[in-house]
């Protein structure tokens, strides 16, 4: 009993003794729980979140939009087998004029019961009272737009409605399980200034656009047992009279596809980007407690010799890494929590749910806790082993060097050029193999973590130049209320301000290749377009040759055709005809699926005459504001896209919550590598402590000392530097294809010089500081102690 | 004939060296005053604490006095500039101690090289190790030698760079007698042949024989001096 509380002071003496390195293996390993803990209960808490709004307010599971269809036909939709409930509307577009806003600013009108009644995509009212009825123009406003506007229940929106202008009174701010994620028409990031959603009496919407006894949109759920392909089907048949444009599922649901394709993003970013930390974190604890416990071979040896059994003493150290490893992941918890939660806020002023809780999920704790406890296990069985496999007067002699020949240096001869401490260093870097090679890998990888935590914004910005300052030339893209023949175009041309103006032709299309099919817009352009043209990921512009489609490279993927291939173009308009063309080439883009064809084409395709659906306009600077205000006035314009807007509103948005991440990932990464070196270097000091004592009494001085372990030690951290680089781009290459690869969103392989150069400098500043740290211990280094005995 | 008087190359007046552990304070030395001479062969002898290890680590520029002065010729000890001392040690001090000290990562012949390699005008490693007659282990890493083996492969690197003194810490407490011999044996053989002033420290009384004088401590201070009248070889010690 006295020897094993001996055993115990002997454990408490060394955590204390190498306090700097047992704080830095806690710390590397806290930020890999850290990282892991935030993601993955950020992930988890939305996507409970989801599940749980989504059933509460009853989110629909197909949606459909038609042109006009008598009431009646909602009693035949639902007769459709599979179909639970349907619900009908009146979805109407509206451009507004906002107070306080020179830009017009565009609605989706949708209507509501006059009564407040369960209905899908039911609403949660934030603020304010649901629409009285009789009481014409209220309306419920999205949170969104209300927030961006300072819009309160009681305050006013003109809008102007069928062509002509009214005033909607603001009555409450409601959210919906459709606009979680809430874009407007043609908005490929949110901007809440700039589109709303507003709620209003049914009676009330179908009287102003002439509806009464009709609707042109439809929602419904199905029956657990439902096959969802088929009711569309079915739907589809019965909506194509009424000019429907083709039901789809959640699938293709704009807000739910964006919150998954978010989520699926995040578990890449949970999963994958966390999991390499904790990875590296658990690789590092391993090798840094199997060297740790490795330095006391002797002891390890001497134990045994008293008569403790390998595992007493394989015990005794584990006690030793519980503590550090419990430390580390209480740390990593209580630190993943916190940036979980500050997360989770970020998310949800980009989501909008009525409420939004970040829940710590005991299972995934015990998960980075099992993997932490089970890299330092491992480690400390793994060492133990090696030490007590051999006889303890064996172990009691410092390990052989494993080779046993004349250095590489040496028989290059180039041992006669380098200082004697430069060739102390170089044979005992050329003779300690493993150990060498164990702690350059280490180091790259820090360096790789570092890059694999910050390269994501390289990419973005990449795309952000590339579509937004390449690409994209116009200031303002308008979209008519309907198509209409070119003339449209010359009311633009004489808008103020207006320099040129392009035309384009958008059709909504069902893409089909034996069984396989996709809903995408396909868009017609001009071949000399020069305001927005068509181009790849590395901004090479792409010809749109004066037949055939241009696909993205996605879009053919999931269709699995191939320049020269056959398809069938179903168009989702008007009577629906069914034309087929060709696939003239494919474009490796950045977002979306989309086809391109020449304008001429389309017009050919459609068997129509010179016709139009939108143009961008590019403006004079001076007269943007006039240009703004007569957009807004101009009635056949229904939808208005400001560039700047949208570019503003993503450095508001994503660019922020990028930022912030990369920020996090930055300094878990940075601790990452500091701990990594600075441990490296406190290793190869206790290891090597009675030698370079032994140096010193036989004359060397302390800078040649100094020269021997720091020398080493920059030697592999420059080394491991561009091997680090190496492997940074390789993880990022995967994480690219893993992630990065969605129908929606695309992005590069940019690694900016930035990055690297980053990545690199941390290192050698960890290097540096590690340096100093150790150079200040070898000062103290105490010979005459090293001399009396050995360790 | 008339001897010259021998030379005085170490003084130490006064010397004390008080440690502080906590609430107590150890007295290692209490005042010793001492001349070595060149190239004579003294042996420290004293019980284990007496102070042997903590006046050879003065003399040898490993440690200072708390109280007291030491010279080396016209170097002097007493003040612990750093730079100073490992100058001191790097050209004057060979050393030799109980544990070998030997670096495990190099073979016999680097051991040696790592001092030839900063000396001023050494001997070339080969020529030290025959002088230790391990010729046939030149390239053997420390674990693969003897404890004997390792120790002469010590006095080897210690001897290396013609040092002017040999200064050797219980050299034999880990050894048998017979290896112990052999090891003593290679350090009377460097003070004889090359002249250096040696100091060895021992609790054995009989290795005492070999010496010109002994030394004797007791509680940190010198009990007594004695001259030997004739040396024993040390192949003919028993003990
Ligand atoms: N670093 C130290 N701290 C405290 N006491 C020490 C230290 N080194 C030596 N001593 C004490 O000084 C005394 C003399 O030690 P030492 O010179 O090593 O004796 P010897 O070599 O004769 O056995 C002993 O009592 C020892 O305990
Ligand atoms: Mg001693």
């Amino acid at each position: 009993m006295v020897i094993v509380s001996a055993l115990n002071r002997k454990l408490l003496r060394d955590l204390r003794g190498q306090w700097g390195q047992a704080a830095a293996i806690t710390l590397v390993l806290a930020c890999g729980v850290a990282a892991f803990v935030m993601a993955v209960n950020t992930l988890g808490s939305l996507r409970r979140t989801q599940q749980g709004y989504y059933d509460r307010y009853r989110f629909a599971h197909v949606f459909a939009h038609l042109k006009r269809a008598p009431d009646s036909l909602a009693g035949r939709v639902a007769d459709i087998p599979g179909v639970a409930q349907v619900q009908t509307r009146i979805v109407m577009p509206a451009t507004l004029d906002v107070p306080g806003m020179v830009e017009p600013a565009s609605a989706r009108l949708i209507s509501i019961p006059d009564r407040p009644a369960p209905m899908l995509n039911g609403l949660f009212l934030r603020k304010g009272r649901y629409i009285e009825a009789g009481n014409r123009g209220e309306v419920l406003i999205s949170e969104g737009f209300a927030q961006a506007h300072h819009l309160e229940p009681g305050d006013t929106v003109f809008a102007i409605l069928n062509s002509r202008k009214q005033t909607l009174r603001v009555v409450g701010v409601a959210l919906s399980p459709e606009y979680v994620y809430q874009l407007g028409p043609g908005q490929i990031l949110p901007d809440d200034r700039r589109f709303g959603v507003f709620w209003m009496g049914h009676t009330d919407l179908a009287g102003v656009f002439d509806m009464k006894g009709a609707f042109n949109d439809l929602t419904l759920t199905l029956t657990p047992e439902a096959s969802e392909p088929e009711v569309i089907r079915r739907l589809d048949a019965l909506t194509e009279r009424y000019g429907g444009l083709g039901a789809y599922g959640r699938a293709d649901q704009q807000s739910h596809e964006f919150l998954d394709n978010e989520l699926k993003e995040l578990r890449g970013m949970a999963l994958v980007v966390p999991s390499i930390f904790l990875g590296v974190a658990a690789f590092l604890l391993n090798v840094v407690i199997s060297r740790t416990v490795g330095t006391q071979r002797e002891q390890i040896a001497a134990l045994k010799a008293f008569g403790y059994t390998r595992w007493e003493v394989t015990l005794h150290y584990l006690k030793f890494v519980a503590a550090i490893v419990l430390a580390g992941v209480a740390v990593g918890v209580v630190t993943g929590s916190w940036l979980g939660r500050g997360m989770t806020e970020m998310y949800s002023a980009f989501f909008r749910f009525p409420e939004f809780d970040f829940q710590l999920d005991p299972q995934v704790v015990a998960l980075a806790a099992g993997i932490s406890v089970g890299a330092g296990v491992l480690g400390t069985f793994a060492a133990v082993r090696r030490a007590a496999a051999l006889p303890p007067a064996e172990a009691m002699k410092p390990e052989p060097p494993a080779t046993y020949s004349r250095t590489l240096v040496e028989r290059l001869g180039l041992h006669r050029v380098l200082s004697p401490a430069m060739r102390m260093m170089v044979r005992h870097i050329e003779r300690q193999k493993l150990k060498t090679a164990l702690t350059t890998i280490g180091i790259a990888l820090a360096v790789a973590v570092v890059i694999l935590g910050s390269f994501g914004k390289d990419a973005i910005d990449h795309v952000m130049v590339a579509q937004f300052s390449v690409a994209q030339r116009q200031d303002v893209t308008v979209g008519f209320v309907e198509p209409t023949s070119r003339a449209a175009l010359y009311e633009l041309e004489h808008l103020p301000g207006v320099v040129r103006v392009e035309p384009m032709r958008a059709v909504a299309v069902r893409l089909r290749s034996t069984h396989r099919s996709r809903r995408v817009g396909l868009i017609g352009v001009r071949a000399d377009a020069s305001l927005v043209r068509v181009m790849d990921i590395h901004t090479n512009p792409v010809p749109v040759p004066p037949d055939g489609l241009v696909l993205s490279k996605k879009l053919a993927e999931l269709l699995e055709v191939r320049p020269g291939d056959s398809l069938e173009v179903e168009v989702m308009e008007e009577d629906r005809p069914v034309r087929s063309a060709v696939v003239a080439g494919l474009v490796d883009d950045f977002a979306g699926t989309t086809a391109f064809m020449d304008l001429a084409a389309v017009n050919r395709l459609m068997r129509e005459g010179d016709v139009v659906t939108g143009a961008h306009l590019l403006a004079d600077p001076a007269r943007r504001t006039e240009l703004y205000t007569a957009v807004k006035n101009t009635p056949r314009v229904s939808g208005v896209i400001i560039k700047r807007d949208v570019v503003d509103s993503y450095q508001k948005t994503i660019g922020e919550n990028i930022l912030k991440m990369r920020l996090f990932n930055v300094i878990f990464a940075g601790v990452i590598a500091f701990g990594v070196v600075y441990n490296s270097a406190r290793i190869a000091l206790a290891e090597r402590r009675r030698e370079l004592a032994t140096l010193r009494v036989l004359g060397f001085t302390r800078g040649e000392i100094a020269q021997i372990l720091l020398g080493e030690l920059a030697l592999l951290t420059l080394t491991a530097i561009p091997l680090g680089l190496l492997c940074g781009y390789g993880l990022a290459f995967a994480l690219i294809k893993a992630v990065y690869d969605t129908e929606l969103f695309r992005l590069p392989l940019v690694v900016s010089d930035w990055t690297f150069g980053f990545a690199a400098s941390i290192t050698l500043v960890a290097g540096v500081v590690s340096g100093l740290v150790v150079g200040r211990r070898l000062g103290e280094l105490d010979m005459v102690a090293a001399l009396k005995s050995r360790e | 004939m008339t001897a010259p008087p021998p030379e005085s190359v170490f003084q130490a007046r006064g010397l004390t060296k008080t440690y502080r552990m906590g609430e107590v304070t150890v007295h290692a030395l209490r005042g010793v005053d001492l001349d070595l001479f060149a190239g004579e062969f003294v042996v420290l002898l004293g019980p284990s604490g007496s102070g042997k290890s903590t006046l050879l680590n003065i003399l040898g520029g490993l440690d200072t006095p708390s109280e007291g002065t030491v010279r080396y010729r016209d170097h002097d000890l007493t003040n612990g500039d750093d730079g100073r001392l490992t100058r001191y040690r790097r050209e004057h001090v060979g050393f030799v101690f109980q544990f070998y000290n030997l670096i495990p990562s190099l073979t016999a012949r680097e051991n040696v090289a790592l001092v030839t390699e900063i000396a001023r005008d050494p001997m070339t490693p080969e020529e030290a190790i025959k002088l230790v007659g391990l010729a046939d282990r030149m390239d053997h890493f420390p674990s693969q030698l003897s404890g004997g083996e390792q120790q002469r492969v010590a006095i080897a690197r210690a001897v290396a760079k013609r040092p002017e003194v040999l200064l050797c810490d219980e050299p034999t407490g880990a050894l048998d007698v017979n290896t112990g011999v052999l090891v003593l044996e290679a350090i009377e053989k460097v003070n004889r042949d090359l002249g250096t002033t040696t100091a060895v420290i021992t609790h054995n009384a009989v290795i005492a024989d070999m010496a010109d004088r002994v030394i004797s401590l007791r509680d940190g201070r010198i009990a007594g001096v004695r001259t030997n009248a004739t040396k024993v070889p040390a192949k003919e010690l028993k003990w």
